[in-house]
């Protein structure tokens, strides 16, 4: 089960604002997933290793050559708010 | 020319009995009057001009000139691309995803960026913040999802056939909806440059179709290794066009833990007389049994969520899409964020962050990796005994508009059957083996990691054996 402070903790983590609604019914709606998910609670896992990537692959490198890159014009074309060559932001707080 | 398959498409245009301007003209006719709410939108004058350009043009790419369609979650130059999400309103794209670029470079015209549920998420597309997409076989049903326009369009006779994505079962499941066959390649198998990234250990994009000639067809320009995707790997040999009549020799395992009561009587009734088929045709059906898989559903919903909270953080409103204007940076990140993501997608990066936190990490995320290494597990042991394993691509068949949105759990339960076979990363597809009252059924064949070949011979035979009819009742053909 997953508690008030719980859903706030996350929601700040995740940088999502909840309405008051919206808390009340993400702390129902995730207790309810999680009691599903708690199934992996009760399994054995002794000895067991993680798999994290279900192809190996290791260390794959690019060869180093150098290739023109996205213009600045292009990479700011799609910003909300662009200032001189540079992304907008507003203020740190 | 619109009831026609791609490969015939490419044969009335090769002899001349059609240019492409008309066939894209055609297709785009039967886009634009779109009652099932396929598409987001068309592109139909880039269309026009790329299908005279390739009409004018001395030289044929294998797929000069035949229209197809794109689900959004794939990035479009210039095109609008939003995922299906409002979060992502107005954004075009500064570059195209590989995938769609080598079918544009063998000379495919994109026609139109397909509806989905929000960052596909979801089971039935009814999560976009944008429309709803209607079952082409019955518009009071949804046609599963996440790539549920996809799937629709091609059902609809809107578009011969398209791409979608696959996390957990967003390509197998609507094509099983939705009476068409769709497939999810092994992973690695088509790079993910410019797919935008839901769960990056699982996502694969794919092709859907109505033959499953078309499917390989598509699928045979799509797969190698990418520089832009470390993860995409060399692919060891050609994707053939399936000839295959018969199935002599072939050893398929039918899972038993998903034959059971959790599956309609009528979906169980029709794979099994798709098994029946496989006998006929020279192959032996035995019982297989995948003990992990019952913990597919919950190792899948902290994997996923985990790795989707990661991903969705890019999503902040400054580099690109829309915003909310706030005073702050912290107030900016979370009014942005909460308002302009949809419910389900809070749920998943919610979920997600939780069982990435603190505290939660190795009774969570830990345990789920390690989980998903028994599910890999039961794969390798069946696939020494069979050479591919079957079973429902859905327990159900298509269900109503509005019967699962109250109860997050009860849409994750619509992906039970494709969900281990995601998680094992291995190869899939769906190809519809019947109807159980009036809707279609799919069945799914997977097979070991680079079997793409001999999944395509099974399912191409046992669709000419089986004879489906995949126009759905009230669509023109």
């Amino acid at each position: 089960m997953i508690d008030e402070e719980t859903v706030r903790h996350v929601a700040r983590l995740a940088r999502l604002r909840l309405t008051p609604d919206e808390q009340v019914t993400m702390q129902r709606e995730l207790s309810g997933i999680l009691t599903h998910v708690d199934v992996i609670q009760g399994l054995d896992l002794d000895g067991v290793a993680p798999t994290t990537h279900v192809i190996a692959l290791e260390n794959v490198l690019r060869d180093d050559v150098p290739r023109p890159s996205l213009p600045p014009a292009e990479a700011l074309r799609e910003a909300p708010e662009v200032i001189e060559q540079a992304f907008g932001v507003p203020r740190m707080g | 020319m619109v009831g026609l398959s791609a490969e015939a498409q490419i044969a009335a245009l090769r002899a001349g009995e059609v240019s492409s301007a008309d066939l894209v003209e055609e297709q785009l006719a039967r886009a634009a009057d779109d009652p099932w709410g396929s598409f987001l939108r068309l592109d139909a004058d880039g269309a026009r001009a790329r299908a005279r350009a390739i009409d004018a043009a001395p030289e044929r790419p294998p797929l000069a000139g035949i229209p197809i369609a794109v689900k959004d979650v794939l990035s479009t130059r210039d095109i609008e691309t939003t995922c299906g999400s409002r979060i992502l309103e107005g954004f075009r794209p500064v570059y195209t995803a590989t995938s769609v670029a080598r079918l544009e470079a063998a000379g495919a015209v994109v026609i139109g960026k397909t509806n989905m549920d929000e960052f596909a998420m979801g089971s039935s597309t009814e999560n976009s913040a944008y429309q709803l997409t209607r079952n082409p076989w019955d518009a009071d049903r949804v046609p599963g999802g996440s790539s549920g326009g996809s799937a629709a369009c091609v059902a609809a006779r809107q578009a011969p056939w398209s791409l979608g994505s696959d996390t957990g079962g967003s390509i197998r499941q609507p094509a099983a909806l939705c009476g068409i066959v769709g497939m999810k390649p092994t992973y690695g198998a088509v790079s993910r440059y410019g797919l935008i990234a839901f769960a990056s250990s699982l996502d694969q994009i794919g092709p859907f179709a109505r033959t499953v000639r078309d499917a390989a067809l598509l699928l045979s320009h799509l797969v190698g290794r990418d520089p832009l995707d470390s993860t995409s790997l060399e692919w060891p040999e050609p994707v053939r066009v399936p000839t295959a009549e018969r199935l002599d020799g072939l050893r398929v395992g039918l899972v038993q833990e998903l034959m059971g009561e959790g599956t309609e009587p009528g979906v169980r009734e029709a794979v099994e007389r798709a098994m029946g088929v496989v006998e006929d045709l020279g192959g032996t059906v035995v019982p297989i049994s995948l003990p992990s898989s019952e913990q597919g559903l919950a190792t899948y919903y902290v994997i996923a969520p985990a790795e989707c909270s990661a991903n969705l953080a890019r999503f902040d409103g400054i580099r690109y899409g829309a915003r909310v204007a706030a005073e702050t940076l912290l107030e900016h990140y979370e009014g942005t964020r909460g308002a302009l993501f949809g419910p389900e997608v809070k749920r998943r990066i919610m979920l997600g962050t939780f069982a990435l936190a603190s505290g939660y990490y190795d009774q969570y995320y830990g345990r789920a990796q390690r989980v998903r290494t028994l599910i890999v597990r039961d794969f390798r042991e069946a696939f020494a005994q069979v050479d591919l394993v079957a079973s429902p691509t859905s327990p159900t068949v298509a269900f109503r508009l509005g019967e699962r949105t109250d109860d997050p759990y009860q849409m994750y339960l619509a992906d039970i059957c494709t969900i281990p076979v995601s998680l094992a990363g291995l190869p899939a597809l769906s190809i519809p083996c019947g109807l159980a009252d009036g809707l279609p059924v799919g069945l799914q064949l997977a097979g070991p990691a680079f079997s793409e070949n001999r999944l395509l011979d099974a399912a191409h035979a046992l669709e000419q054996a089986i004879g489906f009819d995949t126009l759905p009742p009230g669509v023109e053909g």
